[in-house]
């Protein structure tokens, strides 16, 4: 049935690609080739002596225990962004796929803090959340509840975990939603003539349909937690009190820029492309063999 | 992390070709200077003042003025203008890089040289000791030129201690009188009775200082890479405590890293403030109550104490264009002329009476006592009389500090306080951390520059 159309010129399909492959080589192998390549050097800040030290910096890397610190706070600080974000979003999908009045109004405003830059998003949470200037601060110090994100780590994280969680559940509340109005309605109405409750039809129906968004969602929320909290770190906590809201990428930041220690930091890096390698073909595998539509 | 330091390389780049051009004619527009700042307003105001009245002066020279942000980020913008060869001609670097910057190398144009190559002459035999010395080489070699340096003192309301039944004329001279007086204050009904700026800088360093005992090796690392920490001495792990004691006593309030605490005293906010003299600018015109100077308390057990403080503020960099490129004799020429103005001591006094920072050079300091300054403005000489406690002779715990990789160890030292007022660790752990860590610091600059 089939017929194979081949083109007999080589050269004008890689015309074709080259403006791709040119892209893709000047922004991702180039920058990729020079971290691999810092990482295996020792250089003073100014660039002027450098020395090849092989894996010397990686192994300082990993057995720093600064560099273990900061990935428990990403494994809690990630998992608690994507929980969070992800029950949200599922709840709101629901709700508002209801037939309610307004629904129009109440999903426009839900997507809205998707357009809010991080670190404005970090700025208006400062605001609200500030232990002198904030207007929640200042109440839950007024009714006698010592908050201080400053100074106490375990406040900071719940910060910086509510602050990021709430500027993704939009993204994944629209992936919801979307997933939510293509599930058929015969499927649902059959299960209500057997007799299934709404809060059994949601388990049994709704959520197992729902799983090739929520997977996909998954990975798209933990690369969120790992690598664009940046800007809501840096403008509330700066990674501190102590190092406790210091995540691996913060702490990328923190040894490259502001240490200057850019062998340990290209090192660092380096594991987190892997790690982004990794979870990219998970991803992938994933969507075409395990999860059913 | 590599992508962002690419766009700020290109970003770089592409502000620069306007500053090309005129280096070619310089024979008939005025040589274009590039200079870097890291003062916020009102000081960097003033700053860009001076800057404008050397450009009126003269018309030879051009200096351009450009405010990079804070201390640290416009010594990583400088470093990395430096590494995609965009470097200022004359970067300001707070003293915390001095370490830093004397590794650099090639990087920068030690001032001797500068001059020596120029022919502009400036007389360094006139600047204060403390001053002079934090920025040159053990062997007396300027390599930077001084500008506002500061040191620590005591911000105190005077209505607050009114309030509580304190002499407000006289603030306590020891800390166990200080913590007295909070208590007092406390009692009074103040909210904050105490609390402090840039907690490294003025409860390890100055600190140390004052006390006369070590903060480093090798005299506070003057003689070599190879010094390491030793902050975790008796002396210095009580003072910790003490604050910790009293954070949770509520007589003293951890203000936040580096500057953050600033603003807790010109707003009233806190009673009294430990904080660079630099602060005076902000506090003459924000506080809106009755208010002193006085100088650093001490611990009146300790033997020898207290001697002279330390100075802090910055001090200005001449640098290469990039690690392959110089610059023109012209070129060097217009940034000698700008040192030379800067160290006239109506420049000189005109900054210390106008900001707070200190008089650099003896000349103007009698310039400005001999005018009655400092009686109309009663508190405006405790920074250099602070400076010259002890007779003014600096021993090697008190004639500054020079560690690479500072600024980091600041930070670390900043870390470790801040999990000791959190009591997750108490003062000995927390001072045992930071030499550790610390020292590793030291170590990476060591290897970094070794056979530099």
């Amino acid at each position: 049935m089939r017929r194979r159309v081949i083109f007999r010129g080589k050269v004008l399909p890689y015309l074709l690609l080259a403006p791709q492959i040119a892209v893709t080589l000047v922004f991702f192998f180039w920058p990729a080739a020079q971290a691999v390549r810092q990482s295996l050097l020792r250089e003073d800040p100014f660039g002027l002596r450098s020395e090849f030290v092989g894996l010397e910096n990686f192994r300082a890397v990993l057995a720093d225990p600064l560099y273990l610190n900061a990935v428990r706070n990403t494994a809690v600080f990630a998992a608690a962004v994507a929980g969070i974000a992800l029950g949200a979003a599922l709840f709101l999908a629901v709700q508002a796929d209801k037939r309610i009045r307004g629904a129009g109004v109440y999903k426009t405003l839900l997507i809205w803090p998707y357009a809010v830059a991080p670190a404005v998003a970090a700025v208006l949470w400062l605001f609200l959340f500030h232990p002198s200037i904030g207007l929640i601060g200042r109440a839950l110090n007024a009714a006698g509840m010592a908050w201080d994100y400053k100074l106490d780590g375990a406040q900071a994280m719940l910060l910086v975990i509510v602050a990021a969680a709430w500027k993704q559940v939009s993204y994944n509340f629209i992936f919801f939603l979307a997933g939510l109005q293509s599930i058929p309605a015969s499927v649902l109405e059959a299960a209500a003539m057997d007799g299934a409750r709404p809060a059994y039809r949601f388990w049994t129906v709704v959520f197992p349909l729902l799983s090739p968004t929520t997977f996909f969602l998954l990975v798209v929320n933990l690369t969120y937690a790992f690598f664009d909290t940046f800007g809501v770190i840096h403008a509330l906590t700066g990674g501190g009190p102590g190092k406790a809201t210091e995540t691996l990428i913060y702490k990328v930041y923190v040894d490259g820029v502001q240490n200057l220690n850019f062998g340990g930091s290209a090192a660092q890096s380096v594991i987190l492309m892997a790690i982004v390698i990794a979870l990219t073909a998970v991803q992938f595998r994933s969507i075409e063999r395990r999860v059913h539509y | 992390m590599r992508r962002r330091f690419l766009a700020a390389a290109l970003g770089l780049a592409a502000a620069l070709p306007a500053a090309q051009p005129r280096a070619q004619q310089a024979q008939q527009a005025p040589v274009g200077i590039q200079f870097w700042h890291g003062l916020a307003q009102p000081l960097g105001g003033l700053l860009e003042g001076i800057v404008a009245d050397f450009n009126r002066s003269q018309p030879r020279y051009r200096v351009v003025p450009s405010f990079r942000g804070s201390y640290p980020e416009t010594m990583v913008a400088a470093i990395a203008a430096f590494r995609a060869s965009t470097a200022p001609h004359v970067v300001q670097m707070f003293e915390v890089g001095t370490g830093t910057m004397m590794a650099a190398g090639r990087a920068v144009k030690p001032v001797h040289e500068l001059l020596r190559e120029t022919g502009v002459e400036i007389d360094f035999g006139d600047y204060l000791a403390p001053v002079r010395s934090y920025y040159a080489t053990s062997d007396g070699r300027q390599m930077a030129m001084p500008f506002n340096s500061s040191t620590a003192v005591v911000f105190y309301s005077k209505d607050a201690f009114r309030r509580a039944g304190l002499d407000p004329e006289r603030f306590p001279e020891t800390w166990p009188e200080v913590a007295e007086a909070a208590r007092r204050l406390k009692a009074a009904g103040v909210g904050c009775p105490m609390s402090t700026a840039w907690p490294t800088w003025i409860q390890i360093e100055q600190f140390s200082a004052i006390h006369d005992v070590p903060l480093a090796t090798q005299a506070n690392g003057f003689n070599g890479l190879n010094a390491e920490l030793r902050i975790n001495n008796p002396v210095q792990v009580r003072h910790v405590r003490n604050l910790a004691d009293w954070q949770r006593e509520g007589l003293f309030r951890y203000g936040g890293r580096d500057a953050a605490g600033d603003a807790l005293f010109p707003s009233g906010e806190c009673a009294i403030l430990f904080a660079s003299s630099g602060l005076r600018a902000r506090v003459v015109r924000e506080a809106r109550f009755d208010w002193g100077v006085a100088m650093l308390p001490y611990y009146p057990d300790v033997a020898g104490a207290p001697i002279n403080s330390i100075i802090g503020g910055a001090a200005f960099w001449a640098m290469n264009r990039g690690p392959n490129q110089g610059r023109s004799a012209e070129e060097w020429r217009a940034v000698a002329e700008f040192f030379r103005y800067l160290a006239r001591p109506e420049v000189a006094a005109r900054w210390h009476t106008e900001t707070g920072f200190l008089p650099v050079t003896r000349t103007a300091y009698e310039q400005v006592r001999a005018s009655g300054y400092y009686e109309r403005n009663p508190g405006a000489d405790i920074p250099i009389r602070q400076l010259l406690r002890g007779g003014g002779q600096t021993t090697e715990n008190s004639r500054g500090i020079r560690l690479g990789g500072f600024v980091e160890i600041r930070n670390i030292i900043q870390e470790e306080m801040e999990k000791a007022f959190q009591g997750q660790q108490d003062a000995q752990q927390a001072m045992d951390n930071a030499v550790a860590r610390g020292n590793q610091v030291l170590r990476a600059f060591e290897r970094q520059n070794r056979g530099g």
